[in-house]
């Protein structure tokens, strides 16, 4: 069972659901795989805690043009969507930095006037915390092409059959790729405007990729229930309720578990695996 | 006229919440929502008399099947894994996997029959809007697009020509969290950003990623420690950072439980309960910037 973590609004407990997820799962005796795709800004290692193998830099092809093979042709320039290559009378340009990889330069130069290069994106590390695999991803300051890294984040997986997917925020590349793939999408929101909002988002992405989807409320607050409404209408399942106290609060900021903070919120992830194992069962 | 730039690394530190803030403080003539994945400004600063244009950035490949020989060159040439491959009665088809499409053109280009159109994609829409404090310049990509930097680069560039023919001297943007492609659109040449963190081990650890990001484009940067009394000494300790990195504080908001209520009242927290302590500080934290903005060095270009 792959299982995405995921959200449109950024800070809504996305990290906090998988950490606490992924022990709850790793205590009843099942074997699993966290993967932080959370790249940009991955924060699993701080509550988890694991013990990482070396990392490993994380590169994506760029070209490297021959000036003394090239005859300015300009076809290279001319297949470049990205504007990532000019082609001027004496000298061919890479803009490595506006390059998205996909090969059509040196596939197209009839002069093999152009090579590879790496640029690389960020690096990936795997270990374990526990009997919790673990891998993250870290993406390189000022780097933008974030999708790869993802991709190799989640191609470290090794035969464990629970694996939990911690997505970055949004609803655009970087989402996608870490959603891709996921047998089931678990949503995380907050009942306030701002979360249900970014929430329509996620859940209408999960249903464009095919993925079926939960939800859990983080930070509930007895009485306010938005979230409540707006699940019923869309036919969504709401699995888990994290309830808002200024406890739990501190508990997280620190980068401690919930379950092991308060029985109450174990009982619900012990409840919400129980949900997730059905689903399995079922599928 | 100066752009201040609202981000925070990340996610759900208040960006939002401070930007209708210090727009309701009188910062907010003109105002641009650059979280365009995930648009929330519009929510509590009550947006009327919408302009909407739409956002038509690159091409998108689309296999004709009546032309295609199922020769599988678009399959072996994607680097996107975008060429699906489905049989249908026998035969093995391939189809373009829209959201995975990078539009990139390499199939189009080498495909052996031509039969692999390239039309424009229409990723989202951009426009603008009258609020209660000014216009506000927003955006919103298609859930799964693409070219999410070149959307919010749209979202400044109208900004900065509203505020321009507005006369106003400052543009207020709502930033996008993470440090990737989209904040990177965001932050380049501004001439100050407000980092908006709060107290816990990792919004302290993405700070600093953010703080290194504006550094690497020399943007000079501003923080606000958000819900500061949730854990004082994780503040004290983001302020330690700050102080070692150099950085200005200027604010520390208390955490106020009304902050949800302004925002389902669709209001921000100083119109919503401007006698409260959290409204002050935001207020003390707005002249403070005031300061930073009027001492910021103009950006180069």
């Amino acid at each position: 069972m792959r299982i995405a973590v995921a959200s449109g609004k950024g800070g809504t407990g996305k990290t906090t659901v998988a950490v606490n997820l992924a022990v709850t799962v790793a205590r009843s005796g099942r074997q699993v795989h966290l993967c932080d795709c959370d790249v940009e800004e991955p924060n699993a290692a701080i509550y988890l805690d694991p013990q990482l193998g070396p990392a490993v830099p994380v590169s994506t092809p760029i070209p490297v043009v021959d000036n003394d093979l090239c005859n300015h042709c300009g076809q290279c320039a001319a297949i470049c969507e990205f504007n990532a290559i000019a082609c001027l009378p004496r000298q061919t340009l890479v803009f490595p930095d506006l390059c998205h990889s996909c090969s059509g330069c040196w596939l197209v130069c009839p002069e093999q006037a152009i090579t590879q290069a790496d640029r690389v994106l960020g690096e990936v590390s795997v270990g374990s915390a526990g009997s919790i695999g673990f891998t993250q991803g870290v993406l390189r300051i000022g780097e933008t092409v974030v999708p790869p890294l993802i991709h190799t984040v989640k191609a470290t997986v090794r035969g464990a059959p629970w694996v939990i997917l911690d997505a970055p925020p949004g609803t655009t590349c970087p989402a996608v790729e870490a959603l891709r793939g996921a047998d089931f999408a678990l949503l995380v929101t907050e009942p306030t405007p701002f979360g249900l909002h970014d929430l329509d988002l996620a859940v209408k992405l999960a249903r464009g990729l095919d993925i079926p989807c939960g939800i859990v409320e983080n930070r509930a607050i007895p009485g306010r229930d938005i979230v409540d409404r707006y699940c019923a209408e869309m036919d969504l399942p709401v699995l888990a309720r994290i309830p808002f106290t200024r406890d739990l609060a501190a508990v997280g900021s620190e980068g401690g578990l919930l379950v092991d903070a308060d029985a109450d919120v174990a009982a619900a992830f012990t409840q919400l695996l129980d949900e997730l194992v059905g689903l399995e069962a079922r599928a | 006229m100066k752009e201040l730039v609202v981000l925070s690394g990340k996610g759900g530190t208040g960006k939002t919440s401070v930007t209708a803030a210090l727009a309701a403080l009188g910062a907010g003539e003109v105002l641009a929502d650059c979280d365009v994945d995930a648009a929330n400004l519009h929510l509590v600063l009550g947006t009327h008399g919408e302009a909407a244009h739409p956002f038509v950035s690159g091409h998108t490949a689309v296999i004709r099947t009546d032309d295609c020989s199922d020769c599988g060159e678009c399959a072996r040439l994607c680097r996107f894994d975008a060429i699906l491959a489905e049989t249908v009665a026998g035969r093995i088809r391939f189809r373009v996997d829209p959201i995975a499409c990078e539009g990139c053109g390499v199939c189009v280009h080498f495909c052996p029959s031509g039969a692999i159109d390239f039309p424009s994609s229409t990723c989202g829409w951009w426009g603008t809007s009258r609020t209660r404090f000014g216009a506000l310049i927003h955006a919103a990509l298609d859930v799964g697009a693409e070219n999410s930097g070149k959307l919010v680069t749209l979202v400044r560039e109208q900004a900065r020509k509203a505020a321009t023919a507005a006369g106003a001297d400052l543009v207020l943007v709502d930033g996008p969290p993470g440090i990737g492609c989209p904040v990177t659109a965001s932050l380049t040449g501004a001439d100050l950003v407000l980092l908006v963190t709060e107290p816990s081990l990792p919004a302290l650890h993405d700070l600093g990623r953010i703080r290194e990001l504006a550094r690497h484009f020399a943007v000079p940067v501003v923080v606000c420690i958000n819900k500061c009394d949730l854990n004082p000494r994780l503040s004290d300790r983001i302020a330690e950072f700050c102080r070692d990195q150099g950085i200005p504080v200027v604010g520390r908001i208390p955490f106020d439980p009304l902050a949800g209520d302004a925002q389902i009242a669709g209001v921000s927290l100083v119109e919503f309960a401007p006698e409260s302590p959290a409204a002050a500080a935001l207020a003390a934290m707005w002249e403070d910037i005031r300061g930073a903005l009027a001492t910021a060095p103009q950006p180069k270009g």
